[in-house]
């Protein structure tokens, strides 16, 4: 398998290139990239399933939206995701399933604090398949 | 990155003006304080770009600038100030930042290093017990959603009225402790849940509660109005912002002003940018909704300032009244606040954005506490973990070139990653320990990201402001126990 994603330096903070040979790979890479920043995804179970719905006003802002309902879910429903099922995906609404686990600091490992996916230097092309680059705030 | 290419004009030693003509857009030339020296890492990362697109603005009046801990950041660089007239600008959400009021609390002490130094690792240990702080913490602060209205309004005297703190306290923070405008019905039900449980928190990231020894007095006349007296006397500095909360309302805005730029039709070089007229829904929604997050930072420092009083009083086995433990001041350094300034010779009503980047208000300015008023506005610049940090003044200069604004701090110059790779957290800890600097830390490594190689030197910076005049320095203080995230 081609790789999934890397992380990539930023001055003041983080960011992602993730790949996938569809869109829909792409969003769910994305997502394991972030988490993978935020902890170690080997740690976290699929214990629990969430539905996740956003909307975006083009595909670029949906991927920033995307990521940036996740980042919300670790701080308001303290959840740790590790899998993500894109149900359906269409230019401006995304609709996915999410797996993994509450957070539990005896059991897991905060890395970073990631408080928001942003607009900056944000990158999505398509050649072979897809590829996207994310700056986030942390 | 290649090294920025575009056209720089030596105004004097620490002023470097980019012309308004550079790029076809800029509506006011650029114009960055900085030294021969801090120029060279500023043109490798690109930043004077930013402070080119900063005057793509809408309104903007007088020059797009930046101060010289300036560093690359989203849309506008961290370390920019830009004003925007509130008649005809606009507001952007990015110029402010995501960390909504982020800033930093300045307390004094009678206590000396002498006093400190042999309890130090139990001070440090009873301060990271009492303050919560790393990643996934939540706060003792319990408020259901109607207290949580009443904070975001009324800002640190929500805590105050709570026995959390004095009253005096809130006449040593810039706006009092409380922006006003504030609406909570601007805030989305995901801000509110993002923050209810952090209210109270100090967090992670490059956020700390220092306590410090005064090591340098430059003006004692300055330093005498704040209660810093000596040598050897011990502070506390506390750095922290509006946590999930702040970030919650930046995203939420951000996306209203993603619609909003091409409704007004607004032309910007960067999305992230994004921006609407002051006086557009959106932008009054914006400001309502910011002024709710830099109430509850206010209230965040209010709170934790509290806890340090208690640590300390439990530690020394006195009352903090009796330990001195007044506020010397508290600043915002990401904020945008409606004020008013001089612009052509005429009176101008504006929005100052301010990003990584504090108010320095003159000696007699009316937003100053009448015991400050002869010495100008308490400017805190906090260094890197490790350092040193500074205590300064606001200057008339600040008024005339800056919209009353200097620096904020070191400024970040290695990514976090890079800083990971070569350093260690515990060698970091073994080194400040060695130099008898006590640390207490969420994350090992993660102190790492945060080391003193990680940023620039905050004297350099402190220099350059200093010598442009755009404000005074009064104190320098050094760490002897750091609490971080």
């Amino acid at each position: 398998m081609e790789k999934a994603f890397e992380i990539m330096d930023h001055t003041a903070d983080v960011g992602i290139i993730a790949y996938g040979a569809s869109i829909e790979d792409l969003f769910s890479n994305s997502a394991m990239a972030l988490f993978s920043l935020i902890t170690e995804l080997e740690d976290v179970e699929e214990k629990l399933r969430l539905d996740v719905e956003v909307s975006g006003e083009d595909t670029e802002s949906l991927l920033v939206e995307w990521l940036n309902e996740l980042i919300y879910l670790v701080d308001a429903r303290h959840v740790l995701l590790k899998r993500f099922v894109i149900e359906s995906l269409t230019e401006r609404e995304l609709h996915a399933v999410c797996y993994g686990d509450e957070f539990d600091p005896a059991k897991h490992k905060m890395k970073v604090g990631v408080k928001a996916a942003t607009y900056h230097m944000l990158e999505l092309a398509k050649s072979d398949g897809y590829s996207a680059q994310v700056i986030f705030d942390i | 990155m290649a090294r920025w290419q575009g056209q720089l004009i030596k105004v004097d030693d620490c002023r470097w003006k980019i012309p308004e003509n550079y790029k076809s857009g800029m509506r006011v030339p650029g114009l960055i304080y900085a030294s021969q020296e801090m120029l060279e890492s500023m043109l490798d990362e690109q930043t004077p770009e930013q402070v080119a697109n900063v005057a793509f603005l809408p309104g903007i009046v007088g020059y797009s600038l930046a101060m010289p801990d300036i560093h690359w950041g989203y849309g506008f660089p961290i370390g920019g100030v830009a004003a925007t007239s509130v008649e005809d600008g606009v507001i952007s959400p990015g110029g402010v930042g995501y960390d909504i009021n982020c800033g930093v609390r300045l307390l004094r002490t009678d206590l000396t290093e002498d006093d400190v130094r042999p309890k130090i690792d139990q001070l440090v240990s009873a301060l990271f017990r009492d303050v919560p702080s790393g990643l996934g913490s939540e706060g003792t602060i319990k408020a259901g959603q109607k207290e949580m209205h009443q904070l975001m309004v009324e800002g640190a005297r929500w805590a105050v009225k709570r026995g959390l703190g004095y009253e005096e306290d809130l006449d040593a923070t810039e706006e009092n402790g409380c922006l006003s405008g504030a609406d909570p019905a601007k805030i989305s039900d995901r801000a509110a849940k993002r923050g209810m449980p952090q209210a109270g928190t100090l967090g992670s990231g490059n956020h700390f509660l220092e306590v410090q020894v005064v090591e340098e007095i430059y003006d004692s006349e300055a330093a005498g109005v704040m209660g810093i007296a000596e040598q050897g006397q011990v502070l506390v500095l506390i750095h922290t912002g509006s946590r999930g909360f702040g970030h919650q309302i930046c995203t939420d805005h951000l996306r209203v002003m993603e619609r909003a730029v091409s409704k007004y039709g607004i032309k910007l070089p960067d999305r992230q940018l994004a921006c609407a007229p002051v006086q557009s829904s959106e932008g009054q929604d914006y400001l309502a909704a910011m002024a709710c997050a830099a109430n509850y930072a206010w209230n965040n420092r209010q709170c934790i300032a509290h806890w340090v009083r208690e640590a300390f009083g439990k530690v020394f086995d006195q009352s903090p009244e009796s330990l001195g433990m007044r506020q010397i001041y508290d600043v915002a350094h990401n904020i945008a606040k409606i004020e008013e300034h001089v612009v052509d010779s005429d009176k101008l009503r504006v929005c100052v954005h301010r990003k990584g980047a504090t108010r320095a208000f003159p000696p007699g300015h009316r937003d100053i506490p009448d015991r400050y008023k002869g010495i100008g506005q308490p400017v805190l610049i906090p260094g890197d973990m490790g350092r040193c940090s500074f205590v300064a003044v606001g200057t008339q200069k600040a008024m005339d070139e800056t919209f009353g604004s200097t620096c904020h701090g070191a400024g970040r110059m290695l990514s976090r990653g890079a800083a990971k790779r070569t350093l260690k957290g515990a060698d970091i800890v073994r080194e400040l320990e060695s130099r008898g600097i006590a640390v207490k830390a969420g994350s090992i490594p993660s102190l790492a990201e945060e080391a003193s190689q990680a940023y620039k030197d905050v004297t350099k910076v402190i220099e350059v402001v200093h010598r442009a005049g755009i404000s005074r320095k009064v104190a320098m203080a050094v760490p002897l126990g750091i609490i971080k995230g």
